[in-house]
């Protein structure tokens, strides 16, 4: 999958502005990887993951499936192909028709696209079942008598029946329990390996982030500021906003193990409607300068494979002003000094 | 002073005769839904001392909140019977009469919640209702009471609080919104501060600076905090001391480094292992089997036996908090035999 300059604009609701959700955005999902998008409210990641599976049309730009651009397809053609990239929501309920059995939900896409006969959906949709780690007597249930861990589960088996390549997935243990989350992960890692699947997995989380991705990027304020291998965006960041946003995720550690100073943030996101000129992130960044002003910084690669958005990103991580630079000292932990 | 060091120091007699008297005292509180028999809520005791920062952490469904909730008794008044005792500088809450409790509430305890948004009025400024906190407790007049609110919006980190003080809540960010409701919290320099999941609702930026914020407040001010939320890391960096609950009971009581590095029940033990930055990158994550338990199928003694691998029969039996170390006890009665890990391997 290719996205190409994708932007995607959203008006007011009277009309007279438009707020730029995703603001020319650049990146390629690699078959087979799991690429983690990292970004807060209002920085346009879960607008990305939408416009990756086409349920929102981009104003400029192209979202490329295996180099077809779906905006140009029509009918059947269109739903053939867009069944290849599916998408699993946060909300493990509102995915759910409360009137309708497990396996009739489960089944229901299979069903739209017309793949095989109702019995054969049926055998598929027991067996998605049992793949995701369902009893079979799950499936005669409704959602109501499921915990929220199960209803995710039922979930994936539901976009597991029309076997894509892509899922997109859209925060999908933010609402369940910490002491159950790992079980839907592992549950993911393991179906990626059965059914060769590409995860585009979009979280606000960055210790989730950071365990499952191949490679990560970070959005603010509809645009990307970094991406790269994961191992290097959590432990070497290069960007300003990657380095506070790594070392203000509050870490259960005793305290003589934890890094004695974070890097924060003044003030909070500014409105995607007037967002600042030059670099998305001046207003709140520790080394901006009155370039950043001026100049919307290029998006490069500044290492091998690793891109980042900001004039001072250099190939060791430090930022190019000598004062500000923040000292990467391996972990996720730095020191602002 | 550094408060927090001062409650890390260890007194070798132990929790129960902690030197000073505590500033409140929950004592086996229990609650009831009218007509059923098992407890939502079962004997739940601890107690945070002057200027202390506790922890409440655990999973949705534990009784976190609504622990929080009777120390003001702020449960709905039908439906729900309470029992046991909550005393607040030796004055027992569950006693006092409405306009007594109205006295403290407020005044010597106050409360933030998740969604400022739902807290504060939208037709009022932050301003006023500000000053409106600190005139139901105290005979000021009219400008002294705005100084007071200005002052107290300045004290939280908000910018130009002159101006803000005029600004409605739609006006204002989430994270704005929570300093405004810590500025009206602290305007009548309480001396308990309950924070129900304060920065639960904010972006990981924005909650650094409120927790970092009410760290600040309560060492500066003395004023003890009692947070309650679901996340291991924002205890650990807020607070000194922390209280696990699970399906409504307290399961541990320990300084929070003792807690991460050795916790004493497997229910912690679990929480803290299923998180999944303690976990070699792309390998598998540990998590707890099952889900906490409906009252309807609570079990009988340890409520965490069904869903615990060290569960034994001797589990069957009620639990009981009991001491494991310098201010650190357990409701696990295998606690003694038992090496769990923690947050460092």
């Amino acid at each position: 999958m290719s996205v190409q300059d994708l932007r995607i604009e959203f008006p007011t609701r009277d009309r007279s502005q438009t707020v730029k959700a995703v603001d020319g955005v650049d990146f390629e999902v690699l078959r087979g990887e799991t690429l983690g998008i990292i970004g807060e409210s209002g920085s346009g990641k879960t607008t990305l993951g939408r416009a990756l599976v086409s349920l929102v049309k981009p104003v400029s730009g192209r979202v490329l499936h295996g180099g077809t651009d779906l905006a140009i397809l029509r009918g059947r053609e269109l739903r053939r192909v867009r069944a290849d990239y599916q998408i699993v929501f946060q909300d493990p309920n509102a995915a759910l028709n409360p009137r309708m059995t497990i396996l009739d939900s489960i089944i229901e896409p299979a069903e739209i696209l017309g793949h095989g006969n109702d019995a054969s959906r049926r055998r598929d949709g027991l067996d998605m079942l049992a793949q995701v780690g369902l009893a079979l007597e799950v499936a005669g249930r409704y959602p109501h008598e499921l915990s929220g861990g199960q209803k995710q589960r039922v979930n994936i088996a539901r976009v597991l029946t029309v076997r894509p390549k892509v899922i997109v997935c859209d925060e999908v243990v933010a609402a369940l329990d910490v002491s159950i989350r790992g079980s839907i992960l592992n549950l993911f890692a393991d179906l990626q390996r059965s059914f060769d699947l590409t995860y585009v997995f979009i979280t606000h989380d960055i210790s989730v982030v950071s365990h499952i991705s191949d490679r990560i990027g970070v959005t603010y304020l509809g645009k990307l500021m970094e991406l790269g291998p994961a191992e290097d965006v959590i432990d070497r960041p290069l960007h300003p906003y990657s380095q506070a946003l790594l070392s203000a995720e509050p870490l259960p550690l005793p305290s003589n193990l934890r890094p004695t100073r974070r890097i924060i943030l003044q003030g909070e996101i500014p409105s995607p409607l007037a967002p600042p000129s030059g670099c998305r992130f001046r207003t709140r960044c520790p080394i901006a300068e009155a370039k950043c002003a001026e100049e919307v910084p290029q998006w490069r690669q500044v290492r091998n494979g690793h891109w980042a958005a900001c004039h001072f990103a250099r190939e060791d991580g430090h930022s190019a002003t000598g004062a500000n630079c923040n000292d990467q000292k391996g972990g996720s932990n730095e020191d602002a000094e | 002073m550094n408060i927090g060091e001062f409650q890390t120091d260890r007194s070798p007699s132990g929790q129960k005769a902690a030197m000073e008297t505590p500033l409140l005292d929950v004592r086996d509180l229990s609650l009831r839904i009218a007509g059923n028999e098992t407890p939502l809520i079962r004997d739940v005791s601890f107690s945070v001392r002057p200027g202390e920062r506790v922890g409440i952490v655990g999973e949705s469904g534990c009784g976190k909140t609504m622990t929080g909730l009777s120390i003001l008794r702020l449960l709905p008044p039908i439906g729900i019977a309470a029992s046991g005792q909550v005393l607040f500088e030796g004055e027992d809450l569950f006693a006092l009469s409405p306009g007594g409790l109205r006295a403290v509430r407020g005044r010597d305890i106050a409360m933030i919640f998740q969604e400022p948004m739902s807290a504060l009025d939208p037709v009022f400024t932050v301003g006023e209702q500000i000053a409106e906190a600190y005139r139901a407790h105290f005979a000021a007049s009219a400008t002294e009471a705005r100084a007071r609110a200005m002052d107290a919006l300045a004290r939280v980190g908000i910018p130009a609080p002159d101006k803000r003080y005029f600004d409605y809540p739609h006006q204002l960010s989430g994270g704005m919104r929570q300093r405004v409701m810590i500025a009206m919290a602290l305007i009548c320099s309480p001396k308990l501060l309950i924070a129900d999941e304060p920065t639960t609702a904010l972006d990981v930026t924005v909650q650094s600076q409120i927790t970092d914020l009410l760290r600040d407040i309560s060492e500066r001010t003395g004023t003890a905090l009692l947070f309650i939320t679901h996340d291991l890391g924002v205890v650990a960096e807020t607070c000194t001391r922390v209280i696990t609950m699970y399906a409504g009971e307290v399961v541990e009581d320990a300084p929070v480094d003792d807690i991460l590095l050795a916790p004493r029940h497997p229910y912690t033990s679990g929480l803290l292992r299923s998180l999944p930055g303690l976990s070699p990158r792309r390998g598998k994550l540990p998590f707890i089997p099952g889900r906490v338990p409906s009252l309807a199928a609570m079990p009988v003694g340890c409520r965490f036996r069904e869903r615990c691998s060290h569960a034994v029969p001797a589990c069957e039996v009620y639990q009981r908090m009991e001491p494991v170390g310098p201010m650190h006890s357990t409701r696990c009665g295998r606690a003694g035999e038992l090496s769990l890990m923690g947050a460092v391997h």
